[in-house]
């Protein structure tokens, strides 16, 4: 296990399989495991909600095929290749039965895995999910934004999000911004064109209790949606809007974000 | 060297204010700005225009697809290209083409272009594009990650299709069926010529070598601008070995031609400002779907001709739509006959190119404006630059149709056949 590499003191890294490709793993922290799978763009760097994570618990994030420090989307051709992939990687991560937070991209894998392998997620956070879709309040359209436009599009403060996805010191920086291309694909290979992956079909087989967590700026899924999620789902729901975020909250409001999810997963 | 007339079938009325008011052309294009009743006679006028084109002696008609787009009224050429088929005698036809991923079987593809094969005597060009991000991802929904893959699955059972005499079973990562058996099949034998539209993608300029198709590049730009991906192509076939046959490119021109140059310039100003001014404005941000670029092409900084034309649209890159700027920029070659053959002769010998393809009706152009150009250019431009490469190359790409005595003359029936049978036949 090597030292560094994601940006901040006392992360590890490691690599683990997926179908046979690589995929990055970071870990911080001690105490009962939590996982985390990162929103649109995915992370090139560790970042302060992690951190606030990781004072409590063992935060344990992998990377999806396809995002920042993964390969193998481009073997992922449908939603059941995708949920298996994603349960492969939390195994694999030593995740298997903990709780696990889930952002925009992440959320929609997230719910997916607990829907269809109820024994691999304890206590689930879901923060901004994409998957589902709704005619009257349509999700915006994440892949038709000018360039330049979508930063604005995901962060309260764009600024968060360009700092999120920046390679790190040291790093090229062309390479960084086909990692970030790459991470746009494999989010696109998974929800193109409406973001719909007929999670909502699956949402009622998840029975344990779910948090769902709203930035009350999110411009890309409309509150609407955490009612939505919270009538579907076969357990119990509770929702929380968190000021001064947009829809990867936890890069807006890393603080409040984080007390929220640690005071829920500590019930 | 060959030479195609190129129909794009603009709609020819957007309003005066169509890139003020509005945010595309493309894909999320206002509907109320289209007239049915008007295009009626604009489709009607374009068949004209390609049937015209063939009478005065062009090697090819060439027709292509768009869906949810301004200048381009197209989502079906097969549609056009079957009255084609039936309303000229010995012109290629040319497909530019049927975008494989959006045919749900491909099989679909093999079928039509057998069809068109077989009324047409065999003078089909078979055209296999990607298609632009705004026709297959935005206004069709493709997945842009899966786009590639998809095509490339769907030409590999299209071949099959054409080439295999017995029925088989396909089992594709995307397609399966259980008997793919296509009736009617091609006259040309294995199958029509196979040309590939692109933008500077290196896998696709690498594809085509493997494969022996022709590499077409459809700029909108003109010759300058289509210099480095040209040449860019060429580097690439000398680096695998392939010989510099001038008929393994295409390229497409737009030219106007007129008795003198400073009609040439009055003449063609309003119909290239209003290509180049609202046919060409383009949301950039249906330019860059994730996925659809691949990551080594993204890597080699060659950006596509759409990417380029949408980002322009928004300034970024500075299109030119005065037609000052569109002649200095060369996006449109204007002049006397004996001018524009000079450029057209210095275009294809720099540019090596051997298939060219003429865009002499753009944007709102006139239809008696069409037919003059197109005849002039016909009458007193094509003698001038046709022998080209002729001596030299073998066009290896090009139809090869049953011969003229043997094809079907069409004609209504006539009415000495609406007889009564004779006795015999009844029994």
């Amino acid at each position: 296990m090597s030292r560094g590499g994601a940006g901040a003191a006392g992360v590890s890294t490691r690599t683990v399989e997926v179908n046979g490709q690589p995929c990055r793993v970071w870990e911080k922290g001690a105490g009962e495991p939590v996982g985390f799978l990162a929103g649109i763009g995915g992370l090139a760097g560790w970042t302060p909600f992690l951190d606030r994570l990781a004072e409590r618990r063992r935060v344990v994030v992998p990377s999806v095929p396809g995002f920042p420090g993964a390969q193998g989307h481009d073997v992922l051709d449908s939603q059941l290749d995708w949920i298996l992939a994603t349960q492969d990687l939390l195994e694999a991560a030593g995740l298997a039965g903990a709780d696990l937070i889930g952002v925009s991209v992440g959320a929609a894998l997230a719910a997916d895995v607990g829907a269809c392998a109820r024994g691999m997620v304890r206590r689930l956070v879901l923060v901004g999910p994409l998957g589902v879709y709704d005619e009257g309040e349509p999700i915006a359209d994440v892949w038709a934004q000018r360039p330049g436009d979508l930063p604005a599009m995901v962060c309260e403060e764009p600024e968060r999000f360009r700092a999120a996805v920046a390679a790190p010191e040291g790093e090229d920086p062309v390479e960084a911004e086909v990692l970030l291309l790459r991470a746009h694909e494999a989010a696109a290979r998974l929800l193109w064109p409406l973001s719909d992956t007929g999670l909502a079909k699956r949402l009622p087989r998840i029975r344990g209790p779910v948090l769902l967590v709203w930035g009350e700026a999110d411009r890309v899924v409309p509150f609407g949606y955490a009612r939505r999620f919270a009538t579907l789902l076969g357990g119990e729901a509770r929702v929380e809007r968190v000021p001064g975020a947009g829809h990867l909250a936890e890069l807006d409001a890393p603080d409040e974000v984080a007390r929220r999810v640690l005071a829920f997963l500590d019930q | 060297m060959k030479l195609l007339w190129f129909h794009l079938m603009p709609y020819t009325e957007l309003p005066d204010d169509f890139r003020e008011k509005n945010p595309s052309v493309w894909v999320d294009i206002d509907s109320s700005l289209f007239d049915p009743r008007r295009a009626h006679h604009m489709y009607n006028d374009f068949m004209d225009e390609l049937e015209f084109a063939s009478q005065c002696g062009f090697d090819g008609v060439c027709v292509n697809e768009h869906h949810s787009n301004g200048y381009g009224l197209m989502p079906s050429p097969n549609l056009i290209a079957s009255t084609l088929a039936r309303r000229t005698r010995d012109t290629a036809i040319c497909v530019m083409g049927n975008s494989l991923a959006l045919y749900n079987p491909p099989t679909r593809v093999a079928e039509e272009f057998a069809m068109l094969d077989c009324i047409s005597g065999g003078r089909l060009i078979a055209g296999f594009p990607v298609g632009s991000p705004m026709d297959t991802c935005y206004a069709f929904g493709q997945n842009p990650s899966l786009l590639r893959p998809r095509y490339h699955e769907a030409h590999d059972l299209i071949l099959r299709a054409w080439t295999t005499p017995e029925p088989f079973a396909f089992n594709g990562r995307f397609n399966q069926q259980r008997y793919v058996n296509i009736w009617p099949r091609p006259i040309q034998d294995p199958h029509p010529p196979i040309w590939i539209p692109g933008g500077g993608s290196v896998e696709t300029w690498q594809w085509c070598a493997k494969m022996d198709y022709v590499y077409s590049y459809l700029s909108y730009f003109g010759y300058k601008a289509g210099r480095r991906t040209v040449h860019g192509f060429w580097q690439e076939m000398d680096r695998l070995g392939k010989d510099r046959n001038p008929y393994r490119a295409g390229f497409l021109q737009f030219v106007g031609v007129a008795e003198t140059g400073r009609q040439a310039k009055e003449l063609y100003r309003e119909a290239a400002e209003y290509f180049y001014g609202r046919c060409l404005h383009v949301d950039s941000r249906f330019a860059m779907p994730p996925g659809y670029t691949t990551e080594a092409t993204i890597r080699a900084r060659v950006e596509s001709q759409v990417v380029k034309a949408a980002s322009k649209a928004v300034g970024r890159y500075d299109v030119a739509i005065t037609f000052e700027e569109i002649l200095e920029k060369g996006y449109v070659i204007v002049g006397t006959p004996d001018e524009v053959a000079e450029r057209l002769r210095e275009l294809a010998l720099d540019l090596n190119v051997g298939q060219l393809m003429m865009l002499l009706q753009y944007g709102n152009m006139p239809k008696d404006l069409v037919a003059y150009n197109t005849k002039l250019f016909a009458e007193e431009v094509m003698p001038q630059v046709s022998g080209l490469f002729d001596d030299e190359w073998e066009n290896r790409w090009w139809p090869n149709p049953m011969p003229t005595q043997q094809r079907a003359v069409p004609q209504a029936l006539p009415e000495s056949l609406a007889q009564p049978l004779p006795e015999a036949r009844l029994q």
